[in-house]
């Protein structure tokens, strides 16, 4: 059981607070309700190229870093589609730092042209050696604008292309900030060893004076049920054949979101699992194969992907995918397989709570989803489930029409 | 309220950091426990180190294809059952090869312990190395190399530890798919029977350990042909390359450089490594650090660029790595040279080094947090044969150095002529 206790500022900013008093540091955590699927179609990667700029300078302090160091703290940040998380960890005794200058970049930024200038360029390198410098760098980049005609997960948070990234303006990032950046859409955790009085006091002291901002709609376009199967073969400089299929899922909110996060397990969460005992092991079609899902508050893809076996063809090795699913499909898991991956969730889920970071952006991403307690009852959505949900689950997502699939192949046939 | 101002801290100077002692235990045949009982998640990670790792085989890839094969069958088991028996629990086994040691590691919920022991108990004792499980996993190792070859910053890590190294040392060695290929299933077969069955072996447990663990591990591991290690390995001598200065043109279309700037280095023993970790600090080792405030923040040459000490056992090295924009490559490079001349004529002034020295206390009280750290770095001290005092030791050096002793020790180690240095494009 995950204690917290919580409360709102008069600016709207709600604040969660989890005392752990068995460490000696505290984690302070600020979620922004922003991510890339809030972007412009024009301006893509801006909500993460963003992210990079919030650790320029704010108002009354010219660098984030610094002072945190000097306070021995550390931090980071990340950017998915649907949110950005800001978080760091410090001594306890220090936590008023991690308030001042948590605080000062929420108020406002610096916004320094320079700043602005090189993170560009960082950014840049970034989508370099993380999409084009790698092989198969560019197939999720595929793979969105295959499965997704409407709704901005069409494109990753890194961005469509490096020329939106290079042709954001100060003005773009000033506005980004304006609509975003408030306590109205901002969720504040502190964890470790602090009290909830302390914090109270911190946060009526550092965030309270903060206007509240307009709380944003986000009017995302929905994605349309799509309708018929699309299939793409690509043909790159990559050594192996590999093989990827996505079907749309439901949304985070939903109750059968946790009975897909278990079929993933199933088809590939070990050795033990189905996809790689019968594909890896027995058939030898793939070396390697996974089964995971998006895990995005809207509906997401679950996705099948592996490297096929040189001398196996994508249309044998896809073949072979359909039939464990049309297997699964007609015959369900037996109660054993039910057990055994609830088993791994209800295990999975403790050695995350281990750190303390994690269970202040679990606490931090509950509560953006509208209820932070989900962090302690979670784990009762996953036991509930039967092995009848499975198979409903199953027989709605596995359908061809609700599918994309793609070969990407090598190019160099030897 | 001054905004401008920040709030008063508690400098990190005045926390008190201390490892929290592990105990001891020997099982019947001699095995050493390391254990750390705390945490609140009622979970254990339980890891059997054993003298295995590359130092001791008579042919490339034979140790970490052992070290793979001990999950893919047993006399009573198969590789399915042997995973099975593990994720039924929600528990994870897995296994790492390293060059003087080699892992088999355990993740569980505690409660789940005494049915798991006795599977590690199996697969140490009666592991038969099927030929089809070694031949599925060549031809997977082969694939995931052919793939791994693809990347820049794969190819340019195998090369410097070559140079650094030798290509003959365990340190600098790398399997090509032939040699992948060429693992005989007797040798592997042989390899098991001496460095796992009949091998040392030493325990570092942690997390909420059951009341009766060293019982249980009695029943199963105690029984076993395992000894205590000696905790030394051969002594093999590097033969590092004469030339210094490589540009390999790996991929005509790549957009990036893998860069890597390397020295060796002595290991831990040596008088002066304390030390060197703080100056490392202040070199590239955090965010905050000369190379990336310089390259990064200031330039925007790269995503991120680090330096570090190698974590070897018998000789070391200390490297820079970096992937930087193919255009401004040589650019980057020029600018960690300039950085480490700035160390060496300019003493470090004394706000960054108190920044620094807060830093990584903070980050140290930070990383004993909880049962897994607090194992792992007395793993490490015990591997690495330093004294328990390590630990304390290395807190007075960061509380106590001064910039001159930086600099001194940036004339000694931080000399451009002395490192090699490699673009791979």
């Amino acid at each position: 059981m995950i204690e917290f206790d919580k409360f709102e500022l008069r600016n709207g900013l709600r604040v969660l607070v989890h005392p752990d008093n068995s460490t000696p540091m505290a984690v302070v955590d600020v979620i922004y309700d922003v991510g890339a699927r809030d972007e412009d179609p024009e301006k893509t990667g801006f909500a993460h190229l963003f992210e990079h700029l919030m650790f320029g300078g704010s108002q009354h302090i010219p660098v984030y870093d610094e002072p945190l160091q000097m306070a021995g703290g550390e931090n980071n940040a990340f950017t998915t589609n649907d949110l950005t998380n800001y978080y760091c960890q410090l001594p306890a005794e220090n936590l008023e730092t991690a308030f001042w200058l948590e605080s000062d970049r929420m108020l406002s930024l610096k916004f320094s042209k320079k700043s602005l200038e090189v993170q560009r360029k960082v950014v840049c390198e970034e989508f370099k050696e993380h999409y084009i410098n790698k092989p198969y760098g560019d197939v999720w980049h595929i793979i969105r604008e295959m499965a997704y005609t409407t709704h901005p997960y069409r494109w990753m948070t890194i961005g469509k292309n490096l020329k939106h990234i290079e042709d954001a303006t100060l003005d773009d990032v000033k506005a980004f900030f304006k609509k975003h950046y408030n306590p109205s859409n901002a969720i504040l955790v502190v964890a470790g060893n602090v009290t909830t009085e302390r914090v109270r006091e911190l946060a009526e002291k550092w965030f309270e004076p903060i206007e509240s901002g307009v709380k944003l709609q986000h009017n995302i376009p929905a994605e349309p049920e799509q309708k018929e199967a699309r299939r793409k073969t690509v043909y790159a400089d990559v050594p192996l054949d590999a093989f990827y299929k996505v079907w749309h899922i439901y949304p985070r909110s939903d109750q059968r979101y946790y009975v897909t996060d278990l079929i993933t397990e199933i088809l590939s969460g070990g050795g033990s699992s189905r996809l790689f005992q019968r594909l890896v092991k027995e058939k030898q079609l793939f070396s390697q194969i996974d089964c995971f899902h998006f895990g995005s508050y809207d509906p997401g893809l679950l996705v099948i992907e592996g490297k096929l076996v040189k001398g196996v063809t994508p249309e044998e090795a896809e073949k072979a995918v359909m039939e464990e699913i049309s297997f699964l499909k007609e015959n369900g898991i037996s109660e054993t397989e039910l057990e055994k991956v609830k088993n791994k969730t209800e295990s999975a889920m403790a050695f995350e709570d281990m750190s303390l970071m994690n269970r202040a952006s679990s606490l931090a991403m509950y509560e953006l989803m509208g209820d932070a307690n989900l962090i302690n009852t979670e784990l009762l959505k996953y036991q509930s489930v039967t092995r009848n949900d499975i198979l409903n689950v199953c027989h709605h997502i596995f359908r061809e029409e609700n599918s994309s699939t793609l070969y990407y192949l090598s190019n160099k046939k030897s | 309220m001054n905004r401008t101002e920040m709030p008063p801290i508690k400098d990190a100077l005045h926390f008190d950091l201390r490892l929290k002692p592990y105990d001891y235990y020997e099982l019947n045949n001699g095995v050493p426990v390391y254990a750390i009982h705390a945490g609140a998640q009622e979970v254990l990670q339980l890891e059997l180190v054993f003298y295995a790792g590359n130092f001791y085989e008579s042919q490339k890839g034979i140790a970490a294809a052992t070290n793979f094969l001990l999950k893919n069958g047993t006399e009573q088991r198969s590789a399915f059952q042997i995973n099975e028996d593990f994720e039924y629990y929600g528990a994870y086994c897995n296994r790492a090869c390293y060059n003087e040691t080699a892992v088999i590691s355990l993740h569980t919920l505690s409660k789940h312990t005494d049915k798991l022991l006795p599977v590690l108990e199996d697969m140490i004792s009666n592991s038969t190395m099927p030929e089809d499980e070694l031949s599925i996993y060549k031809q997977n190792a082969v694939q995931r190399l052919t793939v791994n070859l693809k990347k820049s910053e794969f190819v340019a890590d195998r090369l410097i530890n070559g140079y650094l190294y030798g290509t003959s040392h365990p340190y600098g060695t790398s399997n090509n798919t032939d040699d992948i290929e060429a693992i005989p299933v007797d040798q592997v077969r042989a390899f098991y029977d001496r460095y796992y069955r009949n091998g040392q072996c030493a325990i570092f447990v942690a997390g909420h350990l059951p009341a009766n663990l060293i019982e249980s591990m009695n029943r199963t591991l105690g029984g076993l042909k395992l000894s205590k290690p000696t905790f030394t390995a051969p002594e093999i001598l590097p033969a590092p390359a004469a030339e210094k200065k490589y540009r390999i043109e790996h991929d005509a279309n790549g957009v990036q450089g893998a860069i890597r700037i390397a020295t060796s280095f002595p290991n831990r023993h040596h008088p002066d490594f304390k030390k060197v970790m703080v100056l490392n600090t202040v070199f590239g080792g955090f965010f905050g650090s000369r190379l990336m405030s310089n390259i990064r923040e200031e330039k925007g040459y790269t995503y991120g660029i680090y330096s570090y000490l190698q974590n070897h056992l018998a000789t070391t090295a200390w490297m820079i790595s970096t992937e930087a924009g193919k255009d401004v490559a040589e650019s980057a490079i020029a600018e960690v040279y300039h950085e480490m001349l700035k160390l060496q004529t300019e003493p470090v002034g004394a706000d960054e080094l108190m920044l620094v020295k807060n830093y990584m206390l903070g980050s140290i009280l930070g990383d004993l947090d909880g049962p897994f750290h607090i194992i792992g770095r007395w793993k490490n001290i015990i591997l690495n044969r330093v004294d328990a005092s390590y630990f304390d030791e290395s807190i007075q050096v960061i509380k106590t150095i001064t910039p001159e002793e930086l600099q001194q020790l940036a004339k000694q180690y931080l000399q451009p002529e002395h490192f090699y240095e490699l673009v791979v494009v």
